[in-house]
C-alpha cells in the first residue's frame, strides 16, 4: 500500500520536474536546435525538427577560428579561478575559525567592491592596463577576473568552512595537531567538496564575464565572449550562425557542468553534514 | 598565547585577500572621483577642466535619473523574488526520488551557462518577438493576439530575462542547503503528523534562511548592475520604462563618451548600492549569525 | 620598453622566426557580410606583400564602436586599422587621430570614389578614410502587393502616397502589414530612419545657432505621420524593431514596403533567404515635395589611427581593400552580386554589375540624391543626414530614440515625447557649449 502511495509520487514528482526542467531548459535546447537549420528556417516560426544542416558550423568556424578563444576561455577562467582560490582560501578560513567582531563587515565590505558599475569605470581601467602594457595580455585579465570574483569566492568559501564542525579541531589539538598540521591533515580534505564547488561556480563566472573580457582584448588574449560578440547582429540573418556560435561557447561549460552537478551538488551539501 | 599566535595567523592569512580587494577598490575609486570633478570627453581630449559638482548636478538632473533609481531597485526586487521563491519551489521538487534526477539537475541549472548578451538576444528573438517568438506562435495557435512584450511590459521581460539567469544559481544552493537538512528531523516531524505546509514553515524554512540569505546578497550585488540584457532588448525605452541606473551611466561612458559624467554616475550607483547593502545587512544579515 | 611588449616580443619571435621582417597589422571591423568576405579574400593581398601579417578583430558594430573609440581616444595603440563609420570620421579627423591617405597608390583612381560619400571622408581636401561599402535608404516594395491593391509605385513616391499604399495593403487576417520600419530605439536605430524622414518634411535637429527643434511644426508632422502610419498598417513590435527584425518579416512576406538600408536589398533579393525574392521593386525615398527626400547616406571606412608605428603598410592594405582590383577579385570569386557596393562610380558603370544587381541604379540614385552637408530644408550648423557629426550625438540621439519609440509603442503622446526631446537636447547642447 504504502509502497504504491510513494510509486504513485515518485511518477508525479517525475512528470513535475521534467515539466519544469524542460520550460526552464528550453531556451537553450531550442538555440541548439536552430544551430542545425539554415538562415531561413530559423526565422520560419516555431519548429522542434531542424533539417539537420551543419552549414551554421561550417560559416562560423570558416569565419573565425575557434580553437583560439576556447583555449584563452580556458586559460582565463581556469587560471584566475586558482589565483582566486589561492589568495581567498586562507582568508575564508580564518574568518570562519578566528571570527571577530569585524568579520562580517569585512565580509560585507568585500561584497562591495563589486558594487562600482563595470562601464563607469572603463576609461580609468582602460588607462590602467595602456600604462603597464597589459591590454590585451593573458595576465592582466587574469587578474582582472580573479579580483572581480575574488569577493564571491571569499563568500561561497567561508560559508562552507563555517559547517565544518570546531570539536573537530579541538580534537585534533588534544592529539597535538600543530595549527599547520591541523590546516594540511584535518581540514581540508573536509573542506574540498566545498572548495570543489567554489571553484566550479567561479569558473563558470569567469567563463561569461561578457564586459572586460570584450573590452581589454583585442586578438591574444580574446576569448569566446569576444568570439560569440564577433556573430551577434551583423547586418543580415544571423539567427542559426548566432546559434552555432552560441551552442559552440556552451557547451564545454555544459559538458563540464553535466560531469561535475554530482560534485557541485555534493560539495554544496557538505557544509552541514554533521 | 595560543590564541595570540592563531589570531596573528588569521590576520597573515587574510593579508592578501584584503590587500587586493583593497587596492581594487581604491585605485579606480580614486581615480573615478578624480574624474567626476573633471569637464572630460574622450572625444575632446583637449578639453579637459576643473567642473565642480557640475557632473554630479548634471547627472541628478538628467531626466531618467528618478526612474533609472526606481526601475533598478524594481529589476533587483522582481528577479530576487521570482528566483528565491522559484528557487525554493524547484529545489524541494528536486529534493524528491525521482528518475532522470540528474539530467533534470542539469538542465535546470544549464541557464547559468548562458553568457547574458546571448542569453538576452534569444529571448528576445526566438522566444518572445511578437512576429516569429516562440511565444507568439503559441499565442496564435491559441488564437490570441501575442503580446508585444518589450513595448507592453518592458520591464517585466527583462525581469524574466535575468530572474531565467539567475535561478539556476538559486535553486543550486538552495537545493544543497535542503539536502543537508536532517533526515531523522524531518521523520520526527513526519511521526508527530506535522503536514506538509506546517513542516515547511517550521521546519524547512528556517533551515534555509542562511541559504536564502547568501542568495540574496551576492545575486543583489550582481543585479544592480544588470545592463547587457536591458542594451540588447530594449535599448532602455521604450521612453525611460526600462532604464536604469547601469544603463544611464552606460549611455553616459561609452554613447555620450562623458567620462566626467559617468564617474559621477557611477559614484552615485556606489553610494546608492551601500544604502541597499546596508538596508539589506539590517533586514537579513542576522542570519548569517546563526 | 614594457613588459607586454617584451613578452609579446619574445612570443613572437618564436612563432615567427621563419619570417623575420614580417608586420602584423591588426584590424577591428565590423562583423557585417561584406567585410568577412574580405576576410576569405586577403591571401590576394599576403601573396603580393609577403612581408605583412593580417590580425582580425571583428565585433558587432555597437562594441566595434566603444572598442576602437575607447582605444583612439586614449590612444592605447592595439589596432592599425580601423573600420569606422561616417559619423565618426569628420570628428576624429577633427581630432587629429587620424592619419590622411596620401599613398594609397598610382592606380587607386580617387576620383573614382562616388562624391557624396568621398566628401563626407574628406576634410581640408585630405581624404581621412577610405570608403569600403556605402549605402543609402530607398524603399523596397512587394510587386504583387502593390498591384493587388491596385496601385503603381513611381520611381519617386511622395509620404502620401506611401501612407495610401500602406493602409491599402494592409492585410492582417493574412498577416500582411503594409509597411515595417524602424522602431527600436537608438541613434543608429529609428533615429537614423526618423531624421532622414523629417529631412523630407522640412524639419531639422539644430537651428544655424544649434537650437533644438523639435518644438517646430515640421518635426510633429514627421513623427504624428509616422506614428500613425505605423499604427494603421505597421507590424506588431514595431518599437522594438531594428534593421534585421525587418528583414526577416520582409523575407517571410509580412511586409508590403520596407524603407530601410539600400544593402538589404541583395538580402531581399537573394532567393537562398528571402521568400519574396522575385517580386521585389525598389523606388527612391519617399519626399514631400519640398525638394529633400529621406535617403540617408552611410559608408563603412578604413582608416588609419595617428598612433600606429606601422603606416606604410596599413596604408597598403586600405589601398588594397578598397580598390577596382578588390572588387574584380570578388566579382571573379564570389560574383557580381556580392562585390561592396556604394563606393564607386566605375562600379555602377559596368554592364555586368548592372545585371547582376537589379537594384544598383536605384542604389547609385539613392546615394547620389543624399546631401551630407545641406542635408534638410533649411540650413543647419551640422554635418550629416541621418545624423549630427557632433560627438554629443550618439546619447542625445538614444536619448531621444528611446522617447520617440515610446510614442510608437503608444505609451507616450507625440507631443510630450517631442517636448521632452526638446529639454533634453536643450540641456545636452548647453552643457556641451553650443548654447552659449
Amino acid at each position: 500500500m504504502a509502497r504504491a502511495v510513494s510509486r504513485r509520487r515518485t511518477a508525479i514528482v517525475t512528470i513535475a520536474a521534467w515539466i519544469v526542467a524542460l520550460i526552464i531548459f528550453f531556451p537553450i535546447l531550442y538555440t541548439i536546435i536552430t544551430s542545425f537549420k539554415s538562415e531561413t528556417e530559423a526565422i520560419q516560426g516555431f519548429s522542434l525538427i531542424p533539417s539537420g544542416t551543419i552549414e551554421s558550423y561550417v560559416a562560423v568556424q570558416s569565419q573565425s577560428n575557434y580553437f583560439k578563444p576556447f583555449m584563452n576561455s580556458v586559460i582565463l577562467s581556469i587560471g584566475s579561478t586558482l589565483l582566486a582560490l589561492l589568495v581567498s582560501v586562507p582568508a575564508a578560513w580564518s574568518m570562519a575559525f578566528s571570527p571577530t567582531k569585524r568579520t562580517k563587515d569585512i565580509l560585507m565590505w568585500m561584497l562591495s567592491t563589486k558594487m562600482m558599475p563595470a562601464v563607469a569605470v572603463l576609461v580609468p581601467i582602460y588607462l590602467i592596463f595602456r600604462d603597464t602594457g597589459l591590454l590585451d595580455s593573458r595576465i592582466g585579465l587574469t587578474v582582472m577576473l580573479t579580483l572581480i570574483n575574488l569577493p564571491i569566492v571569499v563568500w561561497m568559501l567561508y560559508t562552507y568552512f563555517r559547517e565544518i564542525p570546531g570539536e573537530i579541531l579541538e580534537a585534533a589539538r588534544m592529539d597535538g595537531a600543530s595549527l599547520w598540521g591541523e590546516i594540511v591533515y584535518v581540514l581540508t580534505p573536509m573542506a574540498v567538496p566545498g572548495i570543489a564547488s567554489t571553484m566550479l561556480l567561479n569558473i563558470i563566472l569567469a567563463w561569461n564575464e561578457a564586459f572586460w573580457t570584450i573590452r581589454l582584448t583585442t586578438t591574444n588574449a580574446a576569448p569566446l565572449t569576444a568570439f560569440i560578440a564577433s556573430f551577434s547582429s551583423p547586418q543580415g540573418l544571423f539567427w542559426a550562425k548566432l546559434s552555432a556560435a552560441s551552442t559552440l561557447a556552451i557547451a564545454p561549460i555544459l559538458i563540464m557542468g553535466w560531469f561535475s552537478q554530482k560534485q557541485l551538488v555534493r560539495g554544496l551539501t557538505f557544509g552541514a553534514v554533521k | 598565547m595560543a590564541t595570540q599566535n592563531t589570531r596573528a595567523l588569521a590576520r597573515l592569512m587574510m593579508a592578501p585577500s584584503v590587500g587586493l580587494l583593497l587596492i581594487w577598490m581604491i585605485v579606480p575609486l580614486t581615480m573615478t572621483l578624480w574624474f567626476s570633478f573633471q569637464n572630460y570627453n574622450l572625444l575632446n581630449p583637449g578639453n579637459v577642466s576643473f567642473a565642480g559638482l557640475f557632473n554630479y548636478q548634471y547627472f541628478y538632473t538628467d531626466p531618467a535619473f528618478f526612474q533609472s533609481i526606481w526601475n533598478t531597485l524594481l529589476i533587483v526586487v522582481g528577479v530576487l523574488m521570482i528566483t528565491v521563491i522559484g528557487g525554493i519551489a524547484i529545489a524541494l521538487l528536486l529534493d524528491q526520488p525521482m528518475f532522470g534526477q540528474g539530467i533534470v539537475r542539469i538542465m535546470i541549472i544549464s541557464p547559468f551557462f548562458v553568457m547574458p548578451p546571448v542569453a538576452a538576444l534569444v529571448w528576445k528573438n526566438m522566444i518572445m518577438h511578437p512576429g516569429y517568438g516562440v511565444f507568439a506562435d503559441f499565442s496564435r495557435a491559441l488564437g490570441l493576439q501575442p503580446v508585444d512584450w518589450f513595448a507592453q511590459y518592458p520591464l517585466f521581460s527583462i525581469i524574466i530575462i535575468v530572474a531565467w539567469q539567475w535561478l539556476p544559481f538559486a535553486t543550486l544552493i538552495l537545493l544543497t542547503a535542503l539536502q543537508s537538512l536532517d533526515g531523522e528531523q524531518k521523520e520526527a516531524a513526519e511521526m508527530d503528523g506535522a503536514n506538509f505546509v506546517n513542516r515547511f514553515i517550521y521546519l524547512t524554512l528556517p533551515h534555509l534562511a542562511r541559504s536564502v540569505t547568501v542568495v540574496i546578497l551576492i545575486q543583489t550585488i550582481f543585479l544592480l548592475g544588470v545592463y547587457a540584457e536591458i542594451l540588447v532588448t530594449t535599448n532602455g525605452g521604450p521612453g525611460y520604462a526600462s532604464t536604469n541606473l547601469p544603463f544611464l551611466i552606460y549611455r553616459t561612458a561609452l554613447l555620450g563618451y562623458d567620462v566626467g559624467g559617468a564617474s559621477a554616475g557611477g559614484i552615485i550607483a556606489v553610494i546608492l548600492a551601500n544604502i541597499v547593502a546596508i538596508f539589506l545587512m539590517r533586514a537579513v544579515g542576522k542570519n548569517l549569525d546563526r | 620598453m614594457n613588459l607586454r611588449t617584451f613578452l609579446l616580443g619574445s612570443c613572437s619571435a618564436l612563432v615567427v622566426a621563419g619570417f623575420a621582417q614580417a608586420e602584423t597589422l591588426t584590424i577591428a571591423t565590423v562583423n557585417n557580410g561584406d567585410m568577412v568576405r574580405m576576410q576569405t579574400l586577403t591571401d590576394d593581398f599576403t601573396k603580393a606583400n609577403p612581408d605583412i601579417q593580417l590580425e582580425w578583430v571583428t565585433l558587432e558594430e555597437n562594441v566595434l564602436r566603444e572598442r576602437v573609440t575607447t582605444d583612439i581616444a586614449t590612444k592605447g595603440g592595439q589596432y592599425d586599422i580601423l573600420t569606422i563609420g561616417t559619423y565618426e570620421v569628420p570628428i576624429w579627423a577633427k581630432q587629429g587621430w587620424l592619419l590622411p591617405l596620401d599613398n594609397l597608390g598610382a592606380d587607386y583612381d580617387v576620383d573614382d570614389l562616388l562624391p557624396a560619400i568621398r566628401s563626407g571622408l574628406t576634410m581640408d581636401d585630405k581624404l581621412y578614410a577610405a570608403p569600403f561599402y556605402g549605402e543609402s535608404s530607398m524603399v523596397m516594395y512587394r510587386k504583387d502587393l502593390i498591384e493587388k491593391a491596385g496601385l503603381t509605385m513611381p520611381d519617386a513616391p511622395t509620404w502620401e502616397f506611401i501612407n495610401e499604399a500602406a493602409r491599402k495593403m494592409t492585410d492582417r487576417e493574412a498577416g500582411i502589414n503594409g509597411i515595417c520600419l524602424r522602431g527600436k530605439a537608438g541613434w543608429g536605430e529609428n533615429m537614423a530612419f526618423l531624421t532622414a524622414t523629417s529631412n523630407a518634411f522640412g524639419a531639422r535637429w539644430f537651428d544655424e545657432n544649434w537650437k533644438p527643434q523639435f518644438d517646430q511644426p515640421e518635426w510633429k508632422n514627421t513623427l504624428d505621420m509616422y506614428v500613425k502610419l505605423m499604427n494603421d498598417a505597421g507590424p506588431q513590435g514595431a518599437s522594438s524593431n531594428g534593421f534585421n527584425e525587418n528583414l526577416a518579416l520582409f523575407q517571410q512576406g509580412k511586409c508590403g514596403m520596407w524603407i530601410d538600408a539600400t544593402v538589404a536589398a541583395s538580402f531581399v533579393t537573394n532567393p537562398k533567404d528571402s521568400t519574396v525574392a522575385d517580386k521585389v521593386g525598389f523606388a527612391l525615398a519617399p519626399d514631400t515635395g519640398l525638394g529633400k527626400r529621406g535617403n540617408w547616406l552611410w559608408a563603412w571606412n578604413l582608416a588609419i589611427p595617428a598612433g600606429t608605428q606601422k603606416a606604410e603598410a596599413a596604408e597598403k592594405f586600405v589601398s588594397w581593400a578598397t580598390s577596382k582590383h578588390y572588387l574584380d577579385l570578388v566579382a571573379e570569386k564570389e560574383g557580381w552580386a556580392n562585390v561592396p557596393p556604394g563606393t564607386r562610380t566605375s562600379l555602377y558603370e559596368n554592364p555586368e554589375y548592372q545585371k547582376a544587381a537589379p537594384f544598383a541604379k536605384m542604389t547609385l540614385n539613392s546615394i547620389n540624391a543624399a546631401d551630407p552637408k545641406n542635408p534638410s530644408v533649411k540650413p543647419v550648423p551640422y554635418v550629416g543626414v541621418q545624423f549630427v557629426a557632433i560627438p554629443e550625438f550618439q546619447g542625445l540621439g538614444t536619448t531621444v530614440g528611446q522617447l520617440f519609440s515610446a510614442a510608437l509603442a503608444g505609451q507616450m503622446s507625440v507631443d510630450d515625447a517631442l517636448a521632452q526631446a526638446q529639454d533634453v537636447a536643450t540641456r545636452e547642447m548647453t552643457r556641451g557649449g553650443y548654447i552659449k
